[in-house]
């Protein structure tokens, strides 16, 4: 009994280290952009750094001034146009790849590596070898043809992995029956498999919007004449680091924490509906 | 009462009602499940299409354009080997009388330290992100808990990872919060200079940018243990270290193994973090490749690309080596 207790009680102490490990870590990675969030209220006469001079909206106004460096509110109507476009195609992609490898079928195994090539391969890469080959073809490079091509190869492995997890739990007796019942492919689809792999389909999203609306490393050379968000934050860099980098790095960063946030709600009421 | 069948008692002995053999309704299920479902064909042709013109032939053009040579403001198709040769013998690597004799080129170099680099960071993310999977995954019971703390984890990795990496310009600053928490503390009496723009910085910020892509992994293979193992061990008198290390540490490799994959893989391509918070001091080979598309040496951008290429997959092999992660996929 004694020695239970005691067992227990070394148990709950290092729950108790562990969870105190976690709220650490939580500061190192959250740390960092609160600080930036704080700062970018710096006051007017204030620096890149702390301390505070006082607080202020300047930075934030100059945010949407239009101003002479740069074309801030142009890249961010980019950023989201293509990262709308981004997903709704890894979405439909993954759902049609996940619906494809239900079966075995000739040369599964190399279309299953290559769409996960698009996850291993640096973006780096991909950024050279595509921005060389349209410069030799003579194609100009652009946001929505070859950064919206890049940015799918980047992707869709996830949205592919998220909808394969969903039709390896799937009932398959649910669809056979539908067909027993004499209902063609499209009503199949339509009527039984479609809502019920929503939730998956809205997840496979998520990824697409997300992960296209930051991506920077594959689109730096294929961008075009046109900058995309994270592309125009990095070419502000070379300037002189000004608080309104801050503001700008604040509301890139709510807004990608509101559409998370936003993709969660309607994932997680899909999913209740459904089962 | 439901009838019994075999499959749903399996530790019932005696006499159990068989299933009678039905070979003609097995094979017509069979064969409408294979009739079932869209044509293979038009389901993969979008994706295959894409990744062909997007993927396979960009990583191909590059394998032929490191062969080609530069006219200095472009390409001319050719065999030309010279760019390998000058990637490797560089700075007099022949030459006895060059300074630099029997040194290897400053592309290898730049290689090696990239590669040092992320081994550094490698580590580091390990030693950051294997505890927090592990508490996640065996120290919280509520389901719902484990999910809502561990998507708290992977908020970072769906955000801007270039404005994470500017985060850390005012952390770590002469005048940032580092020093000023040191100063105050009392640990140091004057702001370090080491911070910002240093090694110390750079590894720091790299960790903090790619732990998250590790806890993933390592979290799912360990959620995926079976508590009645545990269970077992513990009622036979395993201590928890004991535990630890001969269950739970050798069923979570293949989530470590994938973390480090993909961490591995993308610090080896990465460049931008270099210029952010390193001040563009060391040059990785992705900023090495970057200058010489700038200046139009395409050429020689596609070798240091390929000898990138081929560094990363000897790197993916070997981790391959050491962990089978057949069993994860």
């Amino acid at each position: 009994m004694a020695r239970w207790s005691r067992q227990r009680k070394k148990r709950a102490w290092i729950t108790t280290l562990f969870s105190s490990y976690y709220g650490v870590f939580l500061v190192f990675i959250y740390g960092p952009m609160i600080a930036m969030f704080i700062l970018s209220f710096q006051g007017r006469r204030g620096g890149t750094s702390f301390p505070m001079r006082g607080t202020s909206f300047y930075w934030w106004q100059k945010l949407v001034e239009p101003s002479t460096v740069g074309d801030m509110q142009g890249a961010l109507l980019r950023s989201l146009i293509l990262a709308l476009i981004v997903m709704v195609i890894t979405a439909l992609f993954s759902t049609m790849l996940a619906m494809a490898f239900r079966k075995r079928f000739v040369g599964s195994n190399l279309l299953f590596y290559t769409v996960m090539a698009g996850l291993m391969v640096p973006g780096i890469l991909l950024s050279l070898g595509l921005a060389t080959l349209m410069r030799q073809i003579g194609i100009p490079a652009a946001w929505w043809s070859s950064g919206l091509g890049v940015h799918v190869v980047w992707t869709l492995p996830f949205g592919f992995l998220v909808m394969m997890a969903v039709f390896n739990r799937f009932d398959t007796s649910l669809e056979e029956a539908a067909r027993d019942m004499g209902a063609d492919e499209w009503t199949v689809f339509k009527e039984v498999t479609f809502p019920l792999i929503l939730p998956g389909i809205v997840a496979a999203g998520l990824f697409g919007f997300t992960l296209s609306y930051d991506e920077f490393a594959r689109t730096t050379l294929l961008a075009g004449e046109f900058n995309t968000l994270p592309l125009d934050i990095n070419a502000s860099m070379t300037q002189r680091i000004r608080p309104t980098l801050f503001a700008l790095g604040t509301a890139s960063t709510l807004f990608s924490l509101v559409m998370i946030g936003l993709f969660l709600v309607v994932y997680s009421v899909l999913y209740r509906r459904t089962h | 009462m439901e009838s019994l069948t075999p499959s749903s008692h399996p530790g019932l002995v005696g006499d159990q009602p068989v299933a009678p053999e039905r070979p003609g309704v097995e094979a017509s299920v069979k064969r409408r499940r294979r009739e079932g479902g869209f044509p293979v064909g038009w389901l993969i042709a979008p994706s295959a299409l894409w990744l062909l013109v997007f993927l396979v032939i960009p990583l191909v053009s590059i394998v032929v354009f490191s062969l080609w040579t530069s006219t200095g403001y472009g390409l001319e198709p050719d065999l030309d080997f010279g760019n390998y040769a000058e990637y490797f013998l560089a700075e007099g690597f022949f030459d006895p009388d060059h300074r630099n004799f029997l040194r290897l080129s400053v592309f290898i170099r730049t290689l090696g330290s990239t590669f040092a680099y992320t081994l550094e960071v490698m580590v580091l993310c390990l030693l950051l992100g294997y505890p927090i999977a592990y508490f996640l995954a065996m120290r919280v019971s509520s389901f719902k808990w484990q999910m809502a703390l561990f998507l708290v984890c992977m908020v970072p990795f769906w955000t801007s990872y270039l404005i994470r990496a500017v985060a850390w310009l005012p952390m770590l600053g002469r005048r940032g919060l580092l020093n000023s928490l040191l100063v105050s503390l009392g640990i140091i009496d004057k702001p370090a200079r080491f911070l910002l723009y240093s090694e110390f910085g750079y590894t720091t910020a790299l960790a903090q940018l790619y732990v998250v892509l590790c806890v993933g992994p390592i979290f799912f293979s360990l959620a995926k243990i079976d508590n009645d193992i545990l269970e077992a061990a513990r009622d036979m008198g395993a201590t928890a270290f004991q535990i630890f290390r001969e269950i739970i540490l050798p069923l979570s490799l293949p989530g470590v193994a994938i973390g480090m994959i993909f961490i591995f893989v993308m610090l080896m391509g990465e460049f931008a973090t270099a210029v952010v918070v390193y001040g563009g001091k060391a040059s990785t080979v992705g900023t090495v490749i970057l200058n010489y598309y700038a200046i139009a040496n395409y050429p020689f951008a596609a070798v240091n690309a390929i000898m990138l290429m081929l560094a990363m997959m000897i790197g993916v092999v070997i981790i391959l080596r050491l962990v089978n992660i057949r069993k994860e996929l």
